[in-house]
């Protein structure tokens, strides 16, 4: 009988530290998951802007600007435009 | 073997004779209920404080180590049809402080904390000088500049999280977007219109933190944050960027006060450009107040002048008083009516109907409007949204001015045929032109963009009618018509022109406001696209002339944008591409 209540006093004591490990393994993964959550947001902050810097470079005025004053491009008047139907247009022309 | 004995003189700790007192039982039962009465007690004591009242404790032991923490929601972004970034949130911090807490800084700290906010040491001074117990130090600081002030731990500086609203494309959509103010709500514009949507809202969350303040556990409810949801426009950047740019351009090559042009979808009412002049930089708060802040093409009024007489001349054909090649005879180009006389600026001979649209006579489309009832007019005005704001859910639309027809003198309903005496906005005409457009649909005009295609409009001509009134519109900008300068090389245009004389004060002044309103291309018209000219000072004031030329460029950058086939005979292309410098 004593040595029936000692493995049960041996499980409920393993039990025990059982439950404390794997809350403080459950806080810890908590806190990873917390760290990558916040990650996330910065990342998306960083996004934010990095599309912001984007639409600043790529705006049609600096573009217009460099096409014409640094690389010398000019809008073709018609006689030097080829129109190149596309091929959903050119299966309509020749049905 | 040894034997273990006893000492001899020992005795059994039971023989003890301390024990052998004879005490009286009772001594030790009521030691014993004593002690058990302060162990039910304490039990009891206990039961109260765990279970029945618990609420005190439970708040004691919540408060060191729960936390309720917000969580931020950004403002949705507002992007054109592409996607292309037109309003963007990203975070910021704003310095505040307790000023009783801040005046104990030293004074080389105050230096280094002024230093860092880019501000001068008595600015600083002033500020924290405050009798209250919280002021804004700077707002809208950037991240890294706070994380260095956060480092230095200054007495009394604190800071929080928030939002600054960027405009990448600044004041080039100035109009249509809008600006927030410092608190990230919707001032002007889409911003405005949709402050609804664009909001986001804080969400919050319960949590346990640790003793370094590591947050360890979510209990109770969360509340998860909403971002405001993104707003995608209609507006195609680059269209806008064209319809801006050549405003501008037109704007200053003729001296005039003010501008605005707009470029509709015809198929489904998607308000593709929209841009007007002067205009400001909404990324600078300086610059937002004042009349450039106006959208003039959708919150001012202007008589229109003679883009109206397509109109007219469509009523009369519908109704078949007229055919397309009848003839009015518009000499000597002066016409009195009642006690007032019009006139023609250039005066005509007979002219058929195409030709009076052509030319623009003011005496022939008189002729023809003096025919109809004036309700059948002003029913024909109303259904193509003359008099009706254009429900764009635009803060401050207006719905201009059309006069009820029972009080309209016949001089009036000849004015009005030629577009005076009743004031439009320039979005209302833009959109009345899409009856021309749609084979006599009017459609319902959208700022944001339409994917459930087609867009159903109201019937308001048959599509005979439109094709006639197309027809004759194309003819206004051959060499004969008003606007030769209005066309596009590659595509088959129509339009008509308006130049109008200003009303000021109750009087017609010699101030002139020119316009051009067409559509492109006339074999499948995709586009509507309209151009106001206010006040134009240099030399030319015809709507021809003014406004024709940007009309033309806006359009013709517009359709190749879009990828649409050029529609001209190419022997048309090249007798124009000599003028038509695009």
């Amino acid at each position: 009988m004593v040595r029936f209540n000692m493995i049960l006093l041996l499980i409920v004591v393993v039990c025990a530290l059982g439950v404390v490990t794997s809350q403080h393994r459950a806080r810890k993964l908590f806190q990873d998951l917390e760290g990558e959550q916040e990650r996330a947001r910065q990342l998306d902050v960083e996004y934010g802007q990095l599309q912001l810097e984007m639409s600043t470079w790529a705006n049609h005025p600096r573009i217009e600007k460099i096409a014409r004053e640094r690389l010398r491009m000019v809008t073709p008047d018609a006689i030097g435009r080829v129109i190149v139907p596309t091929p959903a247009v050119a299966a309509k022309g020749a049905r | 073997m040894a034997v273990r004995r006893r000492p001899q003189r020992g005795h059994r700790f039971t023989e003890s004779p301390v024990l052998q007192l004879a005490l009286q039982g009772w001594r030790s039962r009521t030691v014993g209920l004593l002690l058990m009465g302060a162990f039910l007690a304490l039990v009891a004591r206990g039961f109260y404080l765990q279970v029945i009242n618990n609420d005190f404790l439970q708040e004691k032991g919540d408060s060191r180590y729960r936390r309720d923490i917000e969580v931020s929601a950004s403002r949705g972004k507002i992007t054109d049809r592409n996607g292309d970034m037109l309003a963007v949130s990203t975070p910021m911090k704003s310095i505040w402080a307790i000023p009783g807490d801040a005046r104990t800084m030293a004074a080389p700290q105050k230096q280094q904390l002024a230093k860092l906010l880019d501000m001068s040491v008595r600015e600083l001074d002033g500020k924290i000088a405050s009798e209250k117990t919280f002021v804004f130090v700077k707002r809208q600081v950037p991240p890294e500049t706070a994380d260095r002030i956060a480092v230095l731990k200054f007495p009394g500086v604190h800071q929080e999280k928030e939002y600054r609203r960027y405009y990448p494309t600044g004041d080039m959509t100035a109009h249509i977007v809008g600006f927030t103010g410092v608190d990230d709500k919707g001032l002007e514009g889409v911003e405005l219109a949709y402050q609804g949507s664009l909001l986001g809202h804080v969400g919050s969350r319960t949590v346990i933190r640790d003793r370094r303040g590591n947050i360890v556990e979510d209990v109770g409810a969360t509340k998860p944050p909403q971002d405001g949801r993104d707003v995608r426009l209609a507006l195609d950047s680059k269209i806008q960027y064209l319809a801006y740019s050549h405003l501008k351009a037109a704007v200053e090559t003729n001296k005039a006060k003010a501008g605005g042009a707009i470029v509709i979808d015809a198929r489904n009412g998607e308000i593709l450009a929209l841009a007007n002049w002067p205009t400001y930089n909404p990324n600078n708060r300086q610059t937002l107040s004042g009349a450039q802040l106006r959208n003039r093409a959708i919150t001012d009024t202007f008589e229109p002048g003679s883009v109206m007489k397509p109109f007219t001349a469509a009523l009369a054909l519908e109704k078949g008083r007229v055919r397309f090649d009848s003839v009015i005879n518009c000499a000597p180009g002066r016409m009195t009516i009642g006690s007032a006389t019009i006139s023609d600026a250039h005066p005509h001979g007979a002219l058929t109907v195409a030709q009076v649209i052509q030319k623009s006579s003011n005496i022939g489309t008189a002729k023809m409007a003096l025919g109809f009832p004036p309700k059948e007019m002003w029913e024909m005005f109303d259904s193509i949204g003359f008099g009706q704001a254009p429900n764009l859910g635009f803060p401050g639309e207006v719905v201009g001015r059309l006069r009820p027809w029972k009080n309209w003198r016949p001089i009036e309903q000849a004015t009005m045929s030629y577009g005076h005496g009743i004031a439009v906005s320039l979005v209302q005409l833009a959109r009345a032109y899409t009856v021309f457009a749609h084979d006599g649909e009017l459609m319902p005009l959208s700022l944001v963009r339409v994917d459930d295609n087609p867009v159903r409009g109201v019937r308001v001509f048959s599509p005979q009618t439109m094709r006639e009134v197309r027809a004759m519109l194309e003819m206004a900008v051959q060499p004969e018509g008003t606007a030769p300068k209005a066309r596009v090389a590659g595509y088959r245009v129509g339009g008509k022109t308006g130049t109008a004389y200003k009303v000021e004060g109750g009087v017609y002044a010699r101030k002139y406001v020119a316009s051009f309103v067409g559509i492109a291309p006339i074999s499948d018209p995709r586009l509507v696209v309209a151009v106001m000219i206010d006040e134009p000072t240099g030399g030319a004031h015809y709507g021809g002339d003014v406004a024709g030329p940007a009309f033309s460029q806006i359009t013709g950058g517009a359709l190749r944008t879009l990828g649409i086939l050029p529609d001209a005979p190419i022997q048309v292309a090249e007798a124009n591409a000599g003028k038509g410098r695009l």
